[in-house]
C-alpha cells in the first residue's frame, strides 16, 4: 500500500479538534495536511460528549469564545455542506445557593457588556422555557435563548468531510507513536504504519496529549478524567428544551432533536483510568436527578450509559500554543468538559498561528507556561 | 448492487435505508461504529438487534472482509432498556 513519507503538516487526532484545524488550514491554502488517528474518526471524546454549546461564560475569553463558537454553528451548515445538528433552545442555569445565583448574575453583566443576551429569567418562567421543571429548591436562574447543542458526530466528520474536499487525507488505525525533533524543531512523526517526515505536527489528541507531548519532549500537566453519561429512549419533544445545568446540582440535561434524553454529571473524586468503564452508581444518580427534576421522566426508559475523558489542565482552560522548546509543535487540548464547543473556533486560531497570523481572539494566555508562572485563569463557570 | 433495494429500510429503529448505507460505507465509514455515528443505526431502542448482522453483511460485501472478522460495533450497558424510576431507586429489585 501506497505509504506517503512526508507532510506539510500532520495533525495527531480526529476528533473535533483537530478535524476543525485540519479544514481552517487547508481552508487557508495549506496543501499537503494529513490527519492521523489511531482508531476510528470520532472515536475519542469527541464522540462522547454531551455537545452543549454556551456563551454563558464568566471569563471575557471564554465569552468571547463562546460567543463566537454560537455564531459560527449557526452558519456552519452552509460553510461546511453539511448539516451538524444544531439545536438552540438555550441554556437554562440553575442555582441552588444564594453565591452560586450571585455568581450567574456577575457573569451575566460580563455577557451583556460582550453583545451576549443572557437574562434572569423567574420559576415560573423556567417553567415556560423548560415545561414540568420541577425546582422549588432552586434560588434563581438565568437563561440565554441562543445556547444549545449540536450533534458531535455530524459536526466532526462535516468538517472532515469539507477537508477532504480541500485535499486533506485521513489516516485511520494509524497511531502515532513517536515525535522526531531536531535541534529545536519538530520533525516528524512515527506511528505503526510507517513514519511521516513534517516541520508542523499539531497534538489535538485529546485525552491522550500528555502522551504526545511527552514524546515531543514537552511537559504539560494535563490529566485525564472519566466523566459518565446517559441516554434515554426517544420519547415526544419537549420534555426538557433547553440545556438544563447546575454546578452545584452537578447535572447537564438535554433533550436531542430527534427526542432522546442525554444527561450527564461530574464524578466523585477523579478517576483517571482510560478503561473507560460505566458505574451503577452514575446510573443511579442521575436517574435520581432525573425524576427529581423531571418528574414526567419516570417511566421513560434508560437505552446506554458510556464514559468519555475530560482532558484537564490545573485551570480547566485550555492548552492552545506552539511548544516553546519545540518550534513547529503544536498543542491544541486540555479542553476539560467544553472542548466540543470551542472546535470549530479553537481550530480557527490555531490555524492562524501556525501561518504566522494574529488570532482574531488573542490566545496567548493559553500557553502551557502560565502554569509554571502561577497564572492560572480562573474561570468561574466551568465543570 | 440491484437498484430497487435501495429503498429498504435496514433499521427500523432509526429508519436507514440499504441505499444510505450504502452510500456512507461508499464514503469509507467502513466500520459499524462509524456508520452508528453518521446514520444513527444500532442507536434505536433495539440497540441494533433488528440491523446489525445486515450492515456488517454490507460492509463485509465492500471491503471483502468475512463478516465472522468485521468488529461488530461498541456494545454500551444496559442492554435491555429500564426505566428511570426503577434505575432511580436502586434497581431492578
Ligand atoms: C461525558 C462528556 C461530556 C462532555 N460534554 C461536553 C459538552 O457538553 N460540551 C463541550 O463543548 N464539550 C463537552 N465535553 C468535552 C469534549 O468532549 C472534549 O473537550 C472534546 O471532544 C475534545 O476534542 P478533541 O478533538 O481534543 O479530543 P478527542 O475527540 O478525544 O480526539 C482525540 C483523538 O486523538 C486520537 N489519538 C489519541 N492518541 C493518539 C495517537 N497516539 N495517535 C493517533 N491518534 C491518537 C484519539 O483516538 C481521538 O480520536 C464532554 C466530554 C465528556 C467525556
Ligand atoms: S433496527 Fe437499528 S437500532 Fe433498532
Amino acid at each position: 500500500m501506497f505509504w506517503r513519507r512526508t507532510a506539510d503538516v500532520v495533525v495527531i487526532g480526529a476528533g473535533v479538534q483537530g478535524c476543525s484545524i485540519a479544514y481552517n488550514l487547508a481552508k487557508m491554502g495549506v496543501k499537503d495536511i494529513v490527519v492521523l488517528e489511531k482508531g476510528t474518526i470520532c472515536s475519542g471524546s469527541t464522540g462522547r460528549c454531551g455537545a452543549g454549546i454556551r456563551a454563558q461564560w464568566g471569563t471575557e475569553m471564554n465569552c468571547r469564545f463562546g460567543l463566537a463558537a454560537v455564531e459560527k454553528f449557526e452558519q456552519l451548515h452552509d460553510e461546511l455542506g453539511m448539516d451538524c445538528g444544531l439545536n438552540q433552545s438555550g441554556y437554562l442555569m440553575v442555582a441552588y445557593k444564594d453565591s452560586e445565583f450571585e455568581q450567574l448574575q456577575k457573569s451575566m453583566k460580563l455577557q451583556n457588556s460582550l453583545g451576549i443576551n443572557t437574562r434572569v429569567v423567574t420559576y415560573d418562567e423556567a417553567k415556560e422555557i423548560c415545561p414540568g421543571l420541577a425546582a422549588e429548591d432552586a434560588v434563581g436562574f438565568t437563561f440565554h435563548e441562543r445556547d444549545g447543542h449540536a450533534d458531535p458526530f455530524l459536526t466532526t466528520f462535516a468538517y472532515m468531510e469539507a477537508a477532504k474536499r480541500l485535499g486533506v487525507e485521513f489516516l485511520r488505525f494509524t497511531e502515532v507513536t513517536d515525535v522526531k525533533t531536531v535541534a529545536g524543531r519538530v520533525a516528524g512523526v512515527a506511528t505503526n504504519r510507517g513514519d511521516i517526515d513534517a516541520p508542523v505536527v499539531v497534538n489535538a489528541a485529546g485525552g491522550y496529549s500528555q502522551f504526545i507531548a511527552k514524546m515531543a519532549g514537552v511537559e504539560i500537566p494535563n490529566l485525564s478524567e472519566r466523566h459518565e453519561i446517559l441516554i434515554t429512549e426517544p420519547v415526544e419533544p419537549g420534555v426538557c428544551p433547553p440545556m438544563l445545568m447546575s454546578f452545584s446540582g452537578n447535572y447537564y440535561i438535554q433533550q436531542r432533536p430527534h427526542g432522546s434524553i442525554i444527561g450527564g454529571c461530574s464524578p466523585e473524586g477523579h478517576p483517571q483510568d482510560y478503561d473507560l468503564g460505566n458505574s451503577w452508581d452514575f446510573l443511579e444518580m442521575m436517574s435520581r436527578t432525573f425524576v427529581r427534576l423531571l418528574p414526567r421522566t419516570k417511566g421513560v426508559r434508560v437505552v446506554r450509559q458510556w464514559s468519555g475523558l475530560y482532558n484537564m489542565t490545573p485551570d480547566r482552560q485550555p492548552v492552545l500554543c506552539e511548544a516553546d522548546n519545540v518550534k513547529g509543535f503544536f498543542l491544541s487540548c486540555g479542553y476539560s468538559g467544553h472542548g466540543f464547543m470551542f472546535g470549530p473556533i479553537s481550530g480557527e486560531l490555531l490555524a492562524q498561528l501556525i501561518l504566522g497570523q494574529e488570532p482574531w481572539i488573542p490566545i496567548g494566555m493559553l500557553h502551557y507556561s502560565r502554569f509554571e508562572r502561577g497564572e492560572l485563569l480562573i474561570e468561574p463557570a466551568v465543570v | 448492487m440491484a437498484g430497487k433495494n435501495e429503498d429498504i429500510i435496514i433499521c427500523r429503529c432509526e429508519e436507514v435505508t440499504l441505499g444510505e448505507i450504502r452510500e456512507w460505507i461508499e464514503k469509507g465509514y467502513e466500520t459499524f461504529d462509524e456508520l452508528k455515528r453518521v446514520l444513527r443505526v444500532g442507536m434505536g431502542p433495539c440497540q441494533g438487534r433488528g440491523c446489525r448482522e445486515m450492515i456488517l453483511r454490507e460492509i463485509s460485501a465492500k471491503t471483502k472482509v468475512p463478516v465472522a472478522d468485521i468488529h461488530p460495533g461498541t456494545f454500551r450497558p444496559p442492554a435491555k432498556p429500564v426505566k428511570l424510576a426503577v434505575l432511580a431507586e436502586g434497581g431492578d429489585k
